[in-house]
């Protein structure tokens, strides 16, 4: 069973994203979306908890969301691959669930 | 109330305001003005493209203080004061000037 | 009568977009800038968010109220304290963050820009210093 996780809030502001690492079980997909994305910036005090989730879970995040809060691909964490909205649809079509951590 | 600049329909909020200020055409700030019988001249239009350019770079309206002391930067100390702008815009410089600009009413203005 | 000036300060701590405070606060902001008071605004954890350039909300259909911001002196607030701290935690410098100009009517001194980081011992007794907080 796959499973896409979302995660829409700051990992600075709640623990959503730790918790969704913490169960996601491995091979499944995680997309950083809204407040979210501040998760996927390298150099930041999330980065460690991020990239532990790579070992274990595709990382993902949404480019407007990302575009919006102004910053660029470049700024990103190796490993995490960004989806505009139709890939946003793609992710959810290819995971037999969603699930979303609020 | 929506207007109707040259046959075509724009709508408006309850207080004259353009509802999507990427509908503007010049034509807006000329029928408003009818109603309000006021004829725009070039010392009207400097004002109200001030203000368009202003919005799109701050992406606000300004109070009118700040208009005035803008104004007064940009056009010149003699435009930048209240009385030359209330002459213009009798019902006030910020609220008549952003309202014919296709503006937002500014943020502060009851 | 002599007028009694206070000294407001708005503490920012959300980022924008997500929720609304960060919106919100600049509004009062704006409005309250009418008042004649000495007015800072202080961004803190996600809050320093808010300050960051390049932003283009286009994508994501809401209003980008990131420039209005760069017109904050105009509307005389003299002080813009970012949180050192706050800033280092999500791998950002001064450089992500927009510039600020501010000009004093009477002086017509000006200076190009009032965003100042500042260290946790300074944030202290700026808030200690306020008269009154306003959170967002």
């Amino acid at each position: 069973m796959s499973i896409l996780h979302t995660v829409n809030k700051s990992p600075f502001e709640r623990n959503s994203l730790e918790s969704c690492l913490k169960f996601a079980s491995a091979g499944s997909a995680v997309l950083l979306i809204e407040d979210g994305v501040y998760a996927a910036l390298a150099g930041s005090s999330a980065e460690s908890l991020v990239k532990s989730g790579l070992d274990k879970v595709s990382v993902y995040v949404l480019g407007p969301d990302l575009k919006a809060r102004g910053f660029r691909e470049d700024r990103l964490i190796d490993g995490i691959q960004v989806v505009d909205y139709a890939g946003f649809v793609d992710l959810a079509t290819e995971h037999d669930k969603l699930q979303a951590w609020l | 109330m929506p207007i109707v600049v040259d046959g075509k329909t724009f709508e408006t909020d309850e207080e004259g305001y353009l509802s999507n200020i990427n509908d503007w055409v010049p034509g807006v700030a000329g029928v408003m003005a009818k109603e309000d019988d006021l004829e725009l001249t070039e010392e009207h239009w400097d004002i109200i493209n001030f203000l368009r350019e202003y919005y799109e770079e701050y992406q606000i309206a300004p109070a009118v203080r700040v208009l005035t002391k803008a104004v007064g930067k940009k056009l010149g100390k003699d435009k930048g004061n209240s009385k030359y702008l209330y002459g213009l815009f009798p019902y006030g410089p910020a609220k008549q000037a952003c309202r014919y600009a296709g503006l937002p009413k500014p943020t502060g203005c009851v | 009568m002599s007028e009694v000036v206070k000294k407001f300060m708005y503490l920012n701590r959300k980022a924008p977009y997500g929720t609304i405070y960060a919106w919100e606060s600049l509004e009062v902001v704006l409005i309250g800038a009418a008042f004649d008071q000495e007015v800072s605004l202080m961004f803190v954890d996600d809050g320093v968010y808010q300050l960051v350039k390049g932003q283009d909300t286009a994508g994501i259909g809401m209003k980008n109220f990131s420039p209005t911001y760069r017109t904050l002196g105009d509307y005389e607030v003299r002080y813009i304290y970012v949180d050192a701290d706050s800033l280092a935690a999500r791998g950002l410098t001064q450089d992500d963050l927009v510039a600020i100009a501010y000009e004093d009517m009477d002086t017509e001194e000006e200076i190009e820009n009032i965003v100042e980081v500042v260290d946790a011992a300074r944030v202290v007794e700026l808030m200690d210093e306020a008269d009154v907080v306003f959170s967002f």
